[in-house]
């Protein structure tokens, strides 16, 4: 099954890297945008054909490794 | 003091760490792999030195922080041994939950590589009984992410607990954003776990141990150390 875990900063967590890249837009001319938050994405194949072992699973891996849950935020998508 | 110099792929500064121990205690340090299960019988100091272990990947530390010798580590400082870690070691403590909070980007996104000046908070530790509070030293940082950050909660708890040991300051100890070089909350350079025994910090003081190189404002730190184990033998 193919699965998607996005990791994302905690609202209120500070995060320079996403003010540098707001920062080169504006520079860019990129007008109008107004915040970014710098986060990951996980694109994982794992065995067998169950979506909800796939999910479980798969939290266990973000709460084990792929997301620093002290600042971050996962979400897993089962895509299929 | 019969120390075990924790090593993962990508660390580089672990012969600064071996030398310093050398140095200061006389004794040989014992390098341990990461891929050990057990540390070397009667360690008594574990320290984890810094560098980019592997390489940085997923989050400073994360991947160490799992590694086999971790689970060692983790039981050795729940039987109240001395644990150390420095810069990189410091994220790989956190990231494996022997210390709270998170180092982040630096605020100002720069890689840091100089001197910083540090206000020691207490003296009443075994890493901290070679200084005294309120002293100031002299010692080099070298990363891009030492911005300690943690909840308000743990914040309060580690500032109420005494648990900050060291701090940012300026050269005759005042706390100034100017001289908080990573935007660390509250200068945080470094701090110990509840029980004191496990020590995390982003300076490097076993690089100023020697007159010769420069200044030995970081040998305090591991005089305290040879003399607290040798009183506890």
């Amino acid at each position: 099954m193919k699965a998607r875990v996005t990791v994302t900063l905690k609202t209120g967590v500070l995060d320079p890297q996403g003010k540098a890249i707001e920062g080169a837009l504006r520079s860019l001319g990129i007008a109008g945008v107004t915040s970014v938050r710098q986060g990951k994405v996980f694109d994982i194949e794992v065995e067998g054909g169950d979506p909800a072992k796939t999910e479980a699973l798969l939290k266990e891996a973000a709460d084990k490794l792929l997301a620093n849950t002290v600042v971050e935020n996962y979400r897993v998508d089962v895509l299929g | 003091m019969k120390a075990a110099v924790l090593v993962f792929p990508g660390i580089n500064r672990e012969r600064d760490m071996a030398r310093t121990l050398r140095l200061v205690s006389h004794r040989e340090p014992i390098m341990v792999w990461h891929a050990e299960t057990e540390l070397p019988a009667g360690t008594d100091l574990v320290v984890i030195p810094g560098g980019f272990s592997y390489g940085d990947y997923l989050r400073c530390g994360a991947i160490a922080a799992r590694a086999p010798v971790m689970d060692a580590v983790r039981a050795f400082a729940a039987r109240g041994g001395l644990v150390l870690g420095v810069c990189n070691g410091f994220q790989i403590l956190c990231e494996s939950g022997l210390l709270p909070g998170v180092l982040m980007r630096n605020q100002q996104l720069r890689f840091i590589c100089r001197d910083v000046y540090l206000r020691v908070e207490r003296s009443d530790l075994p890493f901290t009984r070679g200084y005294n509070a309120g002293q100031v030293i002299r010692v080099p940082v070298a990363h891009g992410e030492g911005n300690y950050i943690a909840d308000g909660e743990i914040i309060a708890r580690l500032e109420g607990d005494g648990r900050v040991v060291f701090r940012y300051s300026s050269p005759d100890g005042m706390i100034d954003p100017n001289w908080n070089h990573n935007g660390a909350i509250n200068a945080i350079a470094g701090i110990v776990n509840e029980a004191g025994n496990v020590l995390g910090m982003m300076p490097h003081p076993e690089n100023h141990v020697e007159a010769a190189i420069g200044p030995t404002d970081g040998r305090g730190l591991f005089s305290g150390l040879v003399e607290h184990l040798a009183k506890a033998a």
